[in-house]
């Protein structure tokens, strides 16, 4: 048993040297195959946290009328926090509001002078809302409409908002599933090409297993080596990916960076390192071997 | 050992190749298989390694139907037969002495008793000198003494060599078949396929003629007559 499986693994190792020329070939297949669906995952975390970062970015502010207590305001909040598609609710109140303005129009000396001019504070206090999802704000607007809210409510910028949010909740959801329909196909595709290079190099041993039919060998013997060789294409390939990979993210991490701040594939790439390696690994191995397999099959009823 | 009993091959829509075929094969026997190609010879012998099954019939060892044997078990019983081909079917890459090693190792069977048997082989079929050569640097007969080396190498109870002299010239075909006498004498039953006419008539053994995929004449030290 175990001479036999040692005679595997070495008939294993000489079918893929022998075939250097082939074997270069199906490493290649498989090496863009892994390629391209490691950079169509990362291609994912780029779009996932550049949709987190735009959700993050819009919110709904309600603003409250100016006789409005503060107490009013704070119990508004206490329901909305309790919601389930509320994140987070911030409170502004009127003096805050003015400090913001103040600090944000400070240069502004016409506008700074002609507040300094009215007596009362004539900024409204407000709650900014942040939902977890954009399609989640019409949910959050429609409780605000309650009647109950009506006379301490002056106005919702949502209205303002809305085209944006509602694109933008389209866009999001379309890249999302347009992503992963996209990584489905090319993933399979890649599979199918690494699959029938691995094929043409069973062909080219047909006589050679047609030969070690007829000497009365198991199916196993006959097909261990081809599996064999199979799992080495795809370590090797694997190998091959990551050190394409790793200096074709560190050339390009800085760049994407700049066009959109926040995300920095170099740095997810150098913290999931080993899970990404085995992920590779993964890949590899069971497409090189499951091809063989199923390559070999039709060999094997003789 | 071996028995045929009414087996028709009929390939679709209705192309017969054998018709009605009852043969018994003792233990130790020298058996020729001859006629006209299409007779149905080769037919004959891939019924026989379980290549095909029949359309009808059995065809038993050692009163057990070959056709009831398990896939996986194939390779096993496999190994009770050896066969020699007028191609040779060596593996090109690999040295004489290696093309007999690796039947054994495909048998799973140790490196010192493989070192052992491949030299006794080699002696047998008279090419100790040639371990080391390549198929592409023998000569046809020094090929298929290699190749029956291999066929040898289970020390299989049946040998089955199908038209083994086909690419040799006169000298070459007689020191293969005194090679196949030999391999009988020493207790393994052979068939041999051929339609060469010199060697049924120079041999004198058991000859079995088809014709048209029926057996038209069985007699023991038979001439090839048609």
């Amino acid at each position: 048993m175990f001479t036999s499986l040692i005679r595997v693994i070495k008939a294993g190792w000489l079918g893929f040297w022998r075939n250097r020329w082939l074997s270069a070939t199906a490493i290649g297949m498989i090496s863009l195959a892994i390629l391209g669906i490691i950079s169509l995952l990362l291609m994912n975390v780029l779009i996932g946290s550049l949709i987190t970062n735009l959700e993050d970015k819009i919110d709904v502010s309600v603003y409250f009328k100016l006789d409005t207590s503060e107490k009013d305001i704070l119990e508004t909040r206490k329901e909305l926090v309790k919601l389930n598609e509320v994140r987070s609710v911030e409170y502004v109140s009127r003096q805050e509001a003015l400090n913001r303005f103040k600090e944000k129009h400070q240069d502004n000396q016409v506008l700074i002078q002609s507040l300094r001019e009215l007596e009362s504070n004539p900024l409204k206090a407000s709650l900014n809302i942040k939902a977890q999802m954009a399609s989640q704000y019409e949910n959050v607007v429609g409780f605000l409409n309650q009647s109950k809210y009506q006379e301490i409510i002056d106005k919702i910028n949502y209205l303002e908002n809305k085209a944006v949010i509602a694109r933008l909740s389209s866009i999001t959801t379309t890249i999302r599933q347009g992503g992963l329909l996209v990584l489905i196909i090319l993933a399979f595709l890649a599979a199918l090409v690494s699959y029938n290079t691995i094929r043409l190099t069973i062909y080219s041993s047909q006589k050679e297993i047609k030969v070690m039919k007829l000497v009365g060998a198991s199916n196993w013997f006959v097909r261990g080596p081809f599996i064999i060789e199979g799992a080495i294409y795809g370590i090797i390939a694997a190998v091959i990916a990551l050190l394409v990979l790793h200096p074709l993210l560190w050339y390009l991490a800085p760049k994407i960076t700049a066009y959109l701040p926040g995300t920095d594939l170099y740095y997810f790439f150098q913290v999931n390192f080993v899970a990404l390696f085995f992920l590779q690994l993964a890949i590899g191995i069971t497409l090189g071997t499951v091809s063989s397999w199923i390559a070999i099959r039709r060999y094997l009823d003789i | 050992m071996i028995k045929f009993k009414q087996i028709y091959k009929i390939y679709p829509p209705d192309c017969r190749a054998l018709e009605d075929i009852n043969l018994i094969i003792s233990e130790q026997e020298f058996i020729c298989v001859a006629g006209r190609s299409g007779a149905g010879k080769s037919t004959l012998i891939r019924l026989l390694i379980r290549e095909e099954a029949p359309s009808q019939g059995q065809i038993l060892w050692h009163n057990h139907d070959i056709f009831q044997i398990r896939n996986r078990d194939l390779p096993f019983w496999r190994r009770q037969i050896g066969m020699i081909f007028q191609d040779f079917r060596l593996l090109p890459e690999k040295t004489a002495y290696e093309n007999i090693a690796f039947a054994m190792e495909v048998g799973g069977r140790n490196n010192q008793e493989i070192k052992r048997d491949v030299s006794q082989l080699l002696k047998l079929v008279n090419l100790v000198e040639r371990a080391d050569h390549f198929p592409s640097q023998l000569s046809g007969g020094e090929k298929q003494r290699v190749a029956i080396a291999r066929a040898l190498a289970h020390r299989p109870k049946l040998l089955i060599a199908d038209e083994p002299t086909g690419n040799l010239d006169g000298l070459h075909t007689w020191d293969i078949i005194r090679l196949l006498i030999k391999i009988n004498e020493l207790g393994t039953t052979v068939v041999l396929a051929t339609h060469d006419r010199e060697i049924i008539n120079g041999l004198e053994k058991r000859v079995v003629i088809l014709e048209k995929g029926r057996i038209i004449r069985d007699e023991q030290g038979g001439r090839y007559i048609l």
